[in-house]
């Protein structure tokens, strides 16, 4: 298996990493038994997502999408962010290998966690903004 | 720039400079095929019997219950599906082998499975051993084979081989080991040790890969494996690879010639080593920390991801393994870290260093200095360490204090 090298520079020097405290959205997605988790902090303000911010445990596939994801959202409206896809994702880092494409998968649906729990915040039911945000399918072991 | 250090030799090694040398004839001058009659064939001829007697030499068997493989994979294979096919008709249908099994063993008895074999998979316990009474237990008037692996490729754990030979001859059901991690670093005598066939590997012992060798005891019943011409005593079709059975010979007799030399030399790098990394906090040792190969050493950190961690110990200089799913290629962990209870949860964040000849302890220093960092960067930025440390989550049960093996006591257990 051999990635990317935009792949190994997000994994090596992610950006947009880490805590954030003031956020009025976070999401989290994944789980420990699949071997990753991945946690999105995001500042709305005006529709806007002003800052955004990541923690993953997981492989290099997920921290290299976590560090890409947030950089394509980043001053995004919320509108424009849910329509970020996976795919979106992938092509952005040059392509993943075939085993890693849920990493991908996880980023788009951490993203939109972090969005319906902005939503949610703010008293609005966020399903007829984000839908349902399904589980990882290849987490059910 | 920083220091290369290769810490993988349970996956390979480098073919030595000795081992090379001893090969060039056979590609260069003496190239030919050992089963033609004329001058050049019967110079190859001679070369591939001395390397039977020193293989054999090193396992403390005769030449001729020697034979030259592919490799590893090949020789379990051909020992177990051997084994096996050749009992069937005696109403033998029934394996003995263990649950943390290398694939090339685990696969072949789940292929004898669908010939109608049954298969029992023997529990492994907590410190990575599998004990000989439970081979004892499962053995019936049916059992064809016992294949239980002599040290394990993962955590490095020396299986009580001799007592299980015992229990086989007494009995009188094959015993066949996958003894490919344990040659050159634990003394091995078939027939001190009631062995009926051993696999073995050139190159995890500096010799090429694609080159391995199958102990049979003489009277074993065995199916060839791989048909074809009268070679290898009409046991096993094929062109002999001359040059890499030398290889292999060269390797062999190097690997044996100083045993308990190579275990104080490397279980004094591996012991610093395992006294340094567990002082990482919530780490642990896999596999007993005495009963175990003197180059291997096998941790989990709780928090991180196996891959992650491969990767950033490659970008500053350091080649290691893992048993993360994320390394297999499948969304499940190693089955051999499974299999000893640990939690998937645990068994990704696994990190095995394996040190080798050429290793020196300026490179076990390089890792301690190395790798806390990397697994603090990982942590920092995890969210299953953050509720791990606020105690939403707690693996603390499988982390208990371990301590560091002592290398007199290593020697003491082999013999």
């Amino acid at each position: 298996m051999a990635y990317s090298e935009k792949v190994m520079d997000h994994f090596a020097n992610p950006r947009n990493v880490g805590e954030m405290k003031d956020a009025n959205g976070m999401g989290e997605v994944g789980n420990p038994k699949c071997g990753d988790i991945m946690r999105m902090y995001i500042k709305v303000e005006n529709n806007i997502i002003k800052d955004v911010s990541f923690m993953t445990f997981g492989c290099g596939a997920a921290i290299a999408t976590s560090s890409m994801a947030t950089e394509m959202i980043k001053g995004k409206s919320l509108d424009d962010a849910l329509k970020l896809t996976n795919k979106a994702v992938m092509e952005a880092l040059d392509g993943l290998p075939p085993v890693k494409v849920h990493c991908s998968v996880l980023a788009e649906q951490a993203i939109k966690a972090a969005i319906s729990d902005y939503y949610r915040r703010q008293g609005i039911d966020p399903t007829p903004f984000v839908g349902e945000v399904p589980e990882c399918e290849a987490c059910e072991l | 720039m920083s220091r290369i250090v290769y810490a993988d030799n349970a996956a390979t090694t480098r073919v030595s400079e000795q081992v090379l040398e001893s090969m060039l004839p056979f590609y260069r001058e003496v190239y030919g095929n050992p089963s033609s009659l004329y001058t050049l064939g019967q110079q190859a001829k001679a070369p591939l019997e001395e390397a039977r007697e020193k293989v054999a030499k090193c396992l403390g068997a005769r030449p001729n219950e020697i034979y030259f493989t592919s490799c590893g994979t090949e020789s379990d294979n051909w020992a177990i599906k051997g084994v096996a096919r050749a009992l069937k008709g005696k109403g033998k249908n029934h394996i003995i082998t263990s649950k943390f099994e290398h694939h090339a063993v685990l696969h072949t008895c789940e292929a004898l499975e669908k010939e109608g074999f049954q298969v029992t998979y023997l529990d492994v316990y907590e410190n990575g051993l599998v004990r000989p009474e439970d081979v004892e237990t499962a053995i019936t008037e049916n059992t064809a084979l016992v294949t239980i692996m002599y040290a394990n490729n993962e955590i490095g754990t020396i299986q009580p081989i001799p007592e299980i030979g015992e229990i086989c001859k007494k009995h009188g059901v094959l015993f066949h080991t996958d003894a490919v991690q344990a040659v050159g670093n634990v003394e091995i005598n078939v027939k001190d040790q009631n062995i009926d066939l051993l696999s073995l590997s050139g190159h995890k012992i500096h010799a090429p890969k694609g080159v391995g060798a199958l102990y049979v005891r003489t009277g074993v019943p065995l199916q060839n494996f791989i048909d074809g011409g009268a070679q290898e005593r009409a046991r096993r079709g094929g062109t002999e690879n001359v040059a890499e059975i030398v290889g292999l010979a060269t390797a062999m007799e190097l690997a044996c010639a100083d045993i308990p030399g190579r275990i104080q030399r490397l279980s004094a790098m591996r012991d610093k080593l395992i006294h340094e990394v567990l002082k990482v906090d919530r780490a642990r040792l896999n596999g007993d920390p005495i009963r175990r190969l003197p180059g291997n050493a096998s941790f989990c950190f709780q928090g991180v991801e196996g891959e992650s961690l491969l990767l950033l110990l490659d970008l500053k200089g350091i080649s290691a393994s893992s048993g993360s799913a994320c390394t297999s290629g499948s969304l499940d962990p190693s089955h051999v870290l499974l299999s000893i209870g640990l939690p998937h949860e645990v068994a990704h964040g696994s990190l095995r260093l394996s040190l080798g000849d050429e290793n020196t302890m300026e490179d076990v220093d390089y890792i301690i200095e190395t790798l806390p960092g990397i697994i603090e960067r990982l942590r920092s930025m995890s969210p299953l360490w953050d509720a791990i440390q606020t105690g939403k989550v707690s693996y603390d049960k499988y982390f208990t204090e371990r301590k560091a093996p002592h290398t007199n006591r290593f020697l003491a257990v082999e013999h």
